[in-house]
């Protein structure tokens, strides 16, 4: 199998994509795929709109960059104006529900919406934790990982206390992911 | 390590030092190359290896060279600016035959220029940014889990041949996290640097056969001078031309002689293809991408990849151009390796530089749509 997903997460500086990349990533190389994962540098990466990018494939991945996303994830108005100009036809873009007023976004790209921020706020008590029902809303949808390595690249990658936190992030946004794909059929 | 983790190129570098049996580092944190700092103050308390903090990246290499002369197996990190302070004492390295190991990650420049954006505008720095007749060994690495492997062969060549080794690292490799798994079969052998033989006369730098005489720790017993000056075989000053001479051609000779071993690379279909490839570090990945692609579509185009970028294995880099349509070098800057490997090449076979300076990554599509057009 020749599949390679390149999946781009967008959003402001300090909500959290770079990790959020990092865990699906790691993810990924878990289950025995290769992976690489990018991100901006820079004060662009510090309040502003930024980006974490993965590419996901059985193969050897050499490009390691994204030049054409599958799936984009925004978290950020500024991040959906920057980062969505380059989706192909037949890509996917998720968006949190609180954004409002994008630009338009080129032809053939399937959207969904989901309330990330507001799930991380309301449901856990935790807007840091954004980023991660952000990973698990993405997985929910796409499937690029399994949900055991999700969950044990959520153990590498946080301290101690923050592991449980953020294992319910990210079943909860998998949850709902997975209730909405059912919902649609 | 057994298993696969997502590791980052500079700590991946940081690890392979450690393996290398490296125990000291010094320098002065600067993007893109700050990670490996890091990983090293956190490392080395535990290792029971040295890590310092410096003022400047002059005072690191200093540090550097007389913890080796203390025994040590030593390195530094920087980037262009500091790769530029660090050039006297890479000179001073060269002369004293003082075994480091120095960590480019480049950045785009001149000066200052784009601290977080790539480059691969450090070659020719590396060559012949000190002044004067001297060899130099730089390798480049074009992944994570290679930036591992090939400190380790810094450490080796270092120690080996008494001479500072570059290993040029881009911002893009130097910040890439990717599948990391090193398994026993991949580890190259340690070298250590050869020490005086008991019980016989120590000559501290004597012309021998092989070129490269045996080095003592400080403090071991074997007193030698070192000094930056050209010196004699019992390491001290001398003018006398006959002296002067046969020291620099051996310098140089111990590393210029030996570049077919030194001199390392892949291949891809270097024999029968039409158009060839030249790509080194991260832009060898895009080169790589746009031979897959181009051979889809029957294009025969074949890829070389220099691992070390010097000392240039000038017979092979000839051979491997001879009889190609066209030779072409894509990389980050405005032809520096372009030019050497023209150099290289027969004089009928046209070598084409694909320059590029944005602080982008050369695409494979931009590779591609070069091939096609020198076909036309």
């Amino acid at each position: 199998m020749a599949e390679k997903y390149s999946i781009r997460l967008g959003g402001t500086g300090g909500q959290g994509i770079i990790k959020g990349a990092m865990v699906l990533a790691e993810a990924a190389i878990i289950d025995g795929k290769n992976a690489t994962q990018t991100q901006v540098y820079g004060p662009e990466s510090r309040g502003g709109a930024t980006k974490a990018e993965v590419n996901i494939s059985n193969e050897r991945i050499l490009f390691p960059l994204v030049s054409s996303p599958n799936i984009v994830l925004c978290l950020s108005i500024g991040a959906w104006q920057t980062f969505t100009k380059d989706m192909p036809p037949g890509s996917t873009l998720i968006l949190d529900s609180s954004l409002e007023n994008g630009p338009a976004l080129p032809e053939g790209v399937t959207v969904y919406r989901f309330p990330m921020i507001k799930m991380a706020y309301e449901d856990l008590g935790n807007i840091l934790s954004t980023n991660i029902v952000a990973v698990g809303v993405l997985n929910g949808l796409m499937k690029l990982v399994s949900s055991d390595a999700a969950e044990r690249s959520i153990a590498i990658g946080f301290k101690k206390t923050f592991v449980d936190g953020n294992i319910k992030a990210y079943e909860l946004g998998y949850q709902a992911a997975r209730e909405y794909l059912q919902a649609a059929k | 390590m057994v298993e696969a983790r997502l590791v980052q190129g500079n700590e991946a570098c940081a690890l392979g030092a450690i393996a290398a049996g490296a125990t000291f580092y010094a320098g002065y944190p600067i993007t893109p190359s700050t990670e490996i700092a890091e990983q090293m103050s956190a490392l080395y308390p535990k290792k029971d290896g040295k890590f310092i903090q410096m003022e400047d990246e002059i005072a690191s290499i200093g540090a550097i060279i007389g913890a080796s002369c203390a025994g040590a197996k030593a390195f530094t990190a920087t980037s262009g600016p500091g790769f530029s302070l660090m050039q006297e004492l890479i000179g001073y390295a060269a002369m004293t035959e003082v075994p480091i190991v120095i960590v480019d990650v480049m950045r785009a420049g001149p000066s200052t220029g784009l601290p977080t954006l790539s480059s691969q505008g450090d070659i020719q720095q590396a060559r012949w940014g000190t002044h004067g007749d001297h060899s130099i060994i730089a390798l480049a690495p074009a992944s994570v889990e290679e930036t591992y492997l090939m400190t380790i062969d810094a450490f080796n060549f270092a120690e080996k041949y008494r001479t500072p080794v570059i290993l040029l690292l881009d911002e893009i490799i130097g910040h890439l996290k990717e599948r990391f798994l090193i398994t026993p079969d991949m580890m190259p052998p340690i070298i250590n640097r050869q020490k005086p033989q008991a019980g016989q006369e120590f000559v501290p730098y004597k012309n021998t056969q092989e070129l490269i005489p045996a080095l003592p720790d400080f403090g071991e017993g074997s007193r030698y001078h070192v000094t930056g000056l050209t010196h004699n075989e019992q390491g001290f000053y001398s003018s006398k031309p006959e002296i002067v001479e046969s020291f620099i051609n051996r310098i140089n000779a111990k590393i210029e002689d030996n570049s077919e071993e030194i001199f390392r690379c892949n291949g891809y279909n270097v024999e029968d293809c039409e158009v060839l490839l030249i790509a080194y570090g991260s832009i060898s990945r895009s080169a790589e991408e746009a031979m897959n692609n181009l051979r889809r579509e029957g294009i025969n185009v074949g890829l070389l990849r220099p691992q070390t970028i010097w000392p240039l294995n000038e017979a092979l880099i000839g051979d491997a151009c001879c009889g190609k349509k066209a030779v072409i070098i894509p990389e980050m800057n405005l032809g520096q390796y372009a030019r050497e490997i023209e150099r290289c090449a027969p004089d009928d076979v046209p070598v084409v530089s694909l320059p590029k300076v944005d602080g982008t990554m050369i695409f494979p599509s931009e590779i591609e749509e070069l091939v096609r057009e020198v076909l036309k």
